[in-house]
């Protein structure tokens, strides 16, 4: 690799060619503050925080010194670069307290209060947040979405969301419209967000540098269930919930809390703390079951899980046409839920409507999913609440529990047994490995040894991988983001790629990365690979069971024997299967 | 200055969206291709209404919001159509400094329109307009590309009914 010579601070150092400043100076430990960078996705020197001085080579000599953006500016040969002079932090200032000039000072009561990025680079730089004064964009707050809030008043024009929705996601519902003192990050003819094509990913929320966008909060609902005498309040927790909520109360990301939460919302007064892991088997064995239905009494191929409902969403407005693709299986948090009305209903003697069932999970785009009509076996809503990891965190602190204090606590029965496949859901290639486990069993009809599919594993946006079950050939493909999906079902419309099964999670890397996970502020997400520091819990936890396959658990085996009777019963259908929607643009 | 959207029905023909479409036909997959096909969907429409915009989205495969933004952005581009009744108000700097900011205050006062907006009926359209090149007559005025100069608020209403 060639290397170049430059010096920071007047320390010398060696580079790879082609870096840029801001990296050069990352691999050197020197932070240089940014606003509106992303790497890889949002890449574009606007908003001049990240100004660094720099003088370069002029023939034998250096140049004179100028100021450039540090997050685009690629080093050249000799380069001197300054990072923290006196006339650099002056600047820096300068364009905060400028931003600051139009942007709504309500920190107090801002959701991102302490994990806002503006707000600490102002305190960082010691800024006057009535420097300038003067008038302000008109802005209004757009809350149509069940799941996304967006207030402009907050927003900085970094343009984040906007890079995350188009540039990562490849659906770009909301750019900048208009023009100077007007520009706003909008909609298509200012439509509601509610009225766009937004999957509710919230890709753009954990993008927000800011407040301007954030997950409608659905905490006071729950507390208020929880205070309500006359109502029976359970909660569940996805697979990846328990990898991330620490990340909530200072743990480093990759660290398994799971005992601790089971233990705060034990003490939050829950009447049934129970773990999602549960239908994330039981969504297993219907959805290989239907897949090996599908295969062998010739149904519609390939068959795409039907998990994740950014996913689902995405594809009746951009792939109305594969909708018969889907599986028809409800999604784990669904099939939770209809459990509980249903089944566990009738075991505790309850009328479904005295139950609140809330559920706790990493997605915005589970808030939509409860509102989904076909979505009410017992006669009333499946699920009640859904709350993000973020809303759950929040919950925790409100009713002053110490969350790092607690001691290690366990899931309430009756549900709460899992297996290693239910765990790994939450990152992609996982419901993908789970489903090969039981497909397997049932198509060779014996018990497979070996129940890891590394093939399938990793943060890859697409990956193939080809097995042989007993003279049964299977042809997967798993896509994470929905960029990556909408170019998988191309290559499969086109027949370029001939695959039977596919998975498919709208966020890059799975729910580990969902859009309700909590905040990581940009200086952490551009040099962690969070998706894969996040996964990995989930796969040791999987490696450490000794119970690795959804039809050992004997948690689902119970509900099959007591309520549904055989994977595929029209029972199971009437309860833990659903109908999709052709929406189009 | 933030553009206002249209609340003028929209009337397309066959023979419009043939042409657009052959337009968009021809720019797709082509790099830096949305600039000069919504300039060619202005030609044809006379203004870039959202149906325009959506169908060029989904021709050029280019988000909505990313069309909207490009057409909300450039001051060329028209989302209300002209009236039939079509005044103009020039803000250039001669005209400007010579009071023509009276005489749009008095357009608006007329036809209960600000710049950039046409009435829903599609009688009045009213757009401020840069320079157009007649600063010996400053200020001027314009309704149906007819030139109305040296005026001063007082003549407005006389020159707008003689279109009525």
């Amino acid at each position: 690799m060639d290397m170049l010579n430059i010096k920071i601070n007047g320390v010398s150092y060696q580079v790879p060619k082609g870096v840029t400043v801001l990296e050069a100076a990352k691999a050197a430990e020197i932070d240089i503050p940014t606003l509106c960078y992303l790497k890889d996705i949002n890449e574009i020197g606007a908003c001049r925080l990240c100004l660094v001085e720099v003088q370069e080579m002029r023939g034998p000599s250096l140049g004179p010194a100028r100021m450039v953006t540090a997050c685009v500016y690629p080093v050249t040969e000799g380069m001197s670069i300054v990072t923290n002079s006196e006339k650099i932090k002056k600047s820096r200032k300068l364009n905060l307290e400028l931003l600051l000039s139009n942007h709504n000072k309500e920190c107090l009561s801002c959701v991102r209060s302490t994990t806002c990025e503006l707000q600490k680079l102002c305190r960082d730089y010691g800024v006057d947040e009535n420097h300038f004064s003067g008038k302000k964009t008109q802005t209004a707050i757009d809350d149509s979405s069940v799941a996304i809030i967006r207030d402009n008043s907050k927003c900085v024009l970094c343009r984040r969301c906007v890079a995350a929705c188009k540039n990562m996601q490849d659906i770009g519902v909301i750019g900048a419209v208009n023009r100077g003192f007007d520009t706003v990050i909008g909609t298509s003819f200012d439509k509601d967000l509610a009225s766009t094509t937004c999957v509710n990913c919230g890709q753009c929320i954990v993008a927000c540098p800011t407040g301007a966008l954030h997950e409608r909060d659905d905490t006071d609902k729950v507390f208020a269930a929880l205070d309500d005498p006359t109502k029976h309040v359970y909660i569940c927790t996805a697979p990846s919930v328990r990898a991330q909520i620490g990340e909530c109360f200072g743990y480093e990301p990759g660290t398994d809390c799971e005992g601790k939460m089971v233990a705060a919302l034990k003490r939050l007064g829950f009447d049934g703390v129970f773990d999602m892991n549960l239908t994330a088997d039981l969504t297993i064995v219907e959805e290989a079951t239907e897949l090996v239905e599908r295969m062998t009494k010739g149904g519609t191929l390939p068959m795409i899980t039907s998990c994740s409902p950014g996913w689902i969403k995405y594809c009746e407005h951009y792939f109305p046409e594969m909708t018969e693709n889907l599986s028809t299986c409800k999604s784990p948090q669904q099939m939770f839920g209809a459990v509980m009305k249903t089944y566990f209903a009738q075991k505790m003697g309850y009328d479904p409507k005295d139950i609140v069932f809330v559920s706790a999970i990493p997605c915005t785009a589970k808030k939509f999913e409860v509102g989904r009509p076909d979505q009410n076996a017992g006669g009333v809503p499946d699920v009640d609440v859904a709350i993000t990891t973020r809303e759950v965190g929040r919950m925790i602190e409100r009713a002053g529990i110490n969350f790092r204090a607690l001691k290690d606590e366990k899931f309430d029965e009756p549900f709460e047994i899992s297996s290693g496949a239910g765990v790994i859901f939450g990152a992609t290639g996982g419901v993908m490995e789970a489903a090969l486990r039981y497909a397997a069993e049932i198509v060779l009809g014996k018990k497979i040894e070996k129940v890891d599919f590394p093939e399938v594993r990793g943060t890859e946006g697409i990956k193939f991988a080809s097995y042989d079950l007993g003279g049964t050939k299977i042809n997967v493909a798993v896509a994470s983001g929905t960029k990556n999906a909408k170019k998988l079902l191309r290559g499969v419309q086109s027949g370029e790629y001939d695959v039977q099964f596919i998975e498919i999670m709208a966020c890059p890397g799975g729910c580990v990365n969902g859009g309700g996970q909590p905040y990581q502020p940009a200086s952490v997400r551009n040099s962690v690979d969070l998706r894969a520091v996040r996964a990995k819990v989930l796969y040791n936890d999987d490696a450490s069971r000794d119970l690795r396959k959804s039809q050992d658990n004997s948690g689902v085996k119970r509900l099959y024997d007591e309520f549904f009777g055989t994977p595929g019963s029209h029972k199971a259908h009437e309860v833990l299967h659903t109908s999709y929607i052709k929406r189009g643009m | 200055m933030k553009k206002k959207l249209t609340s003028v029905t929209f009337n397309d023909s066959a023979e419009k969206r043939e042409k657009l479409l052959a337009v968009i036909e021809e720019y797709k997959g082509k790099e830096g291709n949305l600039l000069p096909v919504l300039q060619k969907a202005q030609e044809i429409y006379g203004y870039l209404p959202p149906e325009v915009q959506k169908t060029v989205a989904l021709g050029l495969e280019v988000p909505e919001a990313e069309v909207f933004g490009v057409a909300s952005f450039y001051a060329q581009f028209k989302l209300n159509p002209d009236g039939d009744i079509a005044i103009a108000v020039c803000l250039g700097t001669a005209c400007y400094v010579k009071g023509s900011g009276q005489l749009a205050d008095k357009v608006t006062e007329i036809v209960g329109l600000h710049p950039g907006e046409t009435t829903s009926d599609g009688k009045y359209s009213f757009e401020a307009t840069r320079c157009i090149g007649a600063c010996g007559l400053a200020p001027v005025m314009t309704v149906n590309g007819d030139v109305y100069g040296r005026l001063t608020p007082a003549d407005v209403a006389g020159i707008i009914r003689k279109y009525q």
